[in-house]
């Protein structure tokens, strides 16, 4: 089954004049997207966890748990939780309760974190990097099997035949990975999905980590799991438009964060590229966004494709023309073209 | 030549393959038992050997240290003397300022000839290099220009900043971090610093 989904960060949005928006109007904007998103038909709506001024969206699940209470189909999840800094045991039961709340919608997406704000934040160390998502992914896939768990780790306390609640039905669980081989073979020795985040360059040179995610799958004697695709795009009813909406904002955001995690600071040359065929920008009218997103998927053996909208400094209205755009024009043409 | 790529992580398997592609031996080592990454190579880097780092470097003519920082410390420096060492790695999180990796790195890895490198691009801007500039810093003037030689054949236009100690201007708050820099701004900002 193919499926199709939107990713946030719940970057703060700014009005008409260009002024931001409070965190709290922009939370609560962001419930409204949420319910847009289910409304127009799309699959998944997933909310980033970050701790930063421009990304206030620090507790993902409460606002899932509100666009719960207004929906009907949609799944809700995050994209990612940062597992590494958070306790495995809580994560599980908020999702657990979600799960229940929303009669089975719920997913998660566990991630390393490719933002750490986190850490500092929780009083964890950058140097326990791995090992801390190693053991808590462990930790939460005993969870997942339900009924008591024993587990012994270095990370937090030791449960010994521990009921964990709420019980609720299992909730599709998948590992975001940046571009480490290793998050690949973590995802497919749990039998997790996988879900490549592919945020620069040129998407087809992850067709290998499919592949290797594939044969990892079997070694560890998995069934075939599916593959998706997390990307940041912009709809607007023309390529020129979609371009020069999102342009300003991704210069700004990418040229600060870029600094200090080491990617190239945006150029009118390098944007052109990103959005073009062979960019990891999904940036244009429906058509052209369908056509990348379908060539994507075949070429990378995907069956979800989260695209991730909004960008620091949009404006809601902006966001939600995006969400009706993607929900009515983007997904139909792009299943058109994968049938 | 021989190259041993150390670190199987982002880094790692892009370098191995633009080194074969570039028709250069290569070997990838991560840490622990070679069998951990067996699959990872064979599915990223196809015709990389998977050794122990002990193995690849014996048998190395250049050495690229591509694993996370902290890790360094848990190499056994025994291995690299007389071998030709090209440090890509940073910092992380960022250091408040510039703070160089490489004078640690040729102080503990005692007879090796460092040259920083490579760490101020990111992994998913190196494949094609397609010609990008990137800054070489080292002490012997012949390693050097083993790495720059080495930089060309994967595609890349190695530009020298100085000596070791010169390194920092390559590193996380340097205003040729993470920017797709021409030789020219390479040259410049050099000049200026020195």
């Amino acid at each position: 089954m193919t499926t199709f989904g939107l990713d946030t960060f719940g970057d703060v949005t700014h009005d008409a004049s260009g002024t931001p928006l409070s965190h709290a109007q922009t939370i609560r904007d962001l419930v409204d997207q949420g319910v847009l998103a289910d409304q127009v038909g799309l699959d998944f709506f997933g909310i980033g966890e970050h701790h930063t001024a421009d990304m206030p969206l620090s507790a993902a699940d409460v606002v899932l748990a509100a666009i719960a209470a207004r929906t009907s189909s949609i799944h809700l999840g995050s994209a990612v939780t940062v597992l590494s800094s958070d306790d495995p045991v809580r994560v599980f039961q908020r999702f657990s309760t979600l799960n229940a709340l929303s009669d089975g919608r719920a997913e998660i997406i566990l991630g390393r974190g490719s933002s750490v704000d986190s850490f500092p934040l929780f009083g964890y160390d950058l140097a326990d990097y791995e090992d801390l998502f190693e053991e808590k992914t462990h930790l939460f896939a005993e969870l997942l099997k339900g009924g008591p768990v024993t587990w012994q780790g270095k990370t937090r306390a030791a449960l010994h035949e521990q009921d964990v609640v709420p019980h609720t039905e299992p909730f599709p669980t998948w590992i975001g990975v940046g571009g480490s081989p290793q998050s690949v073979v973590r995802a497919a020795s749990y039998g997790f999905s996988l879900m490549l985040a592919i945020i620069g360059g040129h998407p087809g040179r992850f067709a290998p980590f499919s592949e290797l995610y594939k044969h990892a799958l079997e070694k560890f004697g998995h069934e075939p799991q599916p593959i998706g695709i997390h990307s940041p795009g912009h709809v607007a009813p023309t390529d020129e438009q979609a371009r020069e909406e999102f342009w300003p904002h991704y210069l700004d955001v990418i040229g600060r964060l870029g600094k200090t995690r080491g990617f190239a600071t945006p150029t009118p040359e390098s944007y052109a590229h990103e959005v073009g065929p062979h960019g990891a920008l999904f940036v244009g009218s429906p058509e052209t966004v369908a056509q990348k997103m379908a060539r994507t998927m075949k070429k990378l053996d995907a069956s979800r494709f989260d695209l991730k909208y909004g960008i620091g400094g949009l404006s809601h209205d902006s966001l939600l023309r995006t969400i009706e755009l993607y929900g009515t024009r983007v997904v139909p043409r792009v299943r058109e073209l994968l049938d | 030549m021989k190259i041993a790529v150390l670190g199987a992580g982002h880094v790692g398997p892009v370098l191995a393959r633009l080194a074969l592609g570039a028709g250069h031996e290569v070997a990838i080592a991560g840490s622990g038992d070679p069998s951990r990454i067996e699959m990872i190579v064979g599915f990223l880097a196809p015709g990389a050997k998977a050794l122990t780092a002990a193995d690849a470097v014996a048998d190395a003519d250049l050495v690229v240290l591509a694993i996370p920082w902290h890790r360094f410390s848990s190499l056994e420096p025994g291995a690299f003397a007389g071998k030709v060492v090209v440090d890509a790695m940073n910092h992380w999180p960022p250091s408040a300022e510039p703070l160089g990796t490489s004078e640690q790195v040729a102080a503990r890895l005692a007879g090796a000839d460092v040259v920083k490198s490579l760490n101020h691009v990111a992994y998913q801007d190196m494949e094609p290099a397609a010609g990008r500039a990137v800054g070489v810093a080292g002490d012997s003037p012949g390693a050097v220009e083993v790495v720059a030689s080495f930089l060309r054949d994967i595609g890349f236009d190695p530009v020298p900043v100085g000596p070791l100690a010169a390194g920092r201007l390559l590193e996380p708050g340097s205003p040729l971090f993470g920017v797709a820099a021409r030789r020219q701004e390479f040259e410049t900002h050099t000049k200026e610093q020195s």
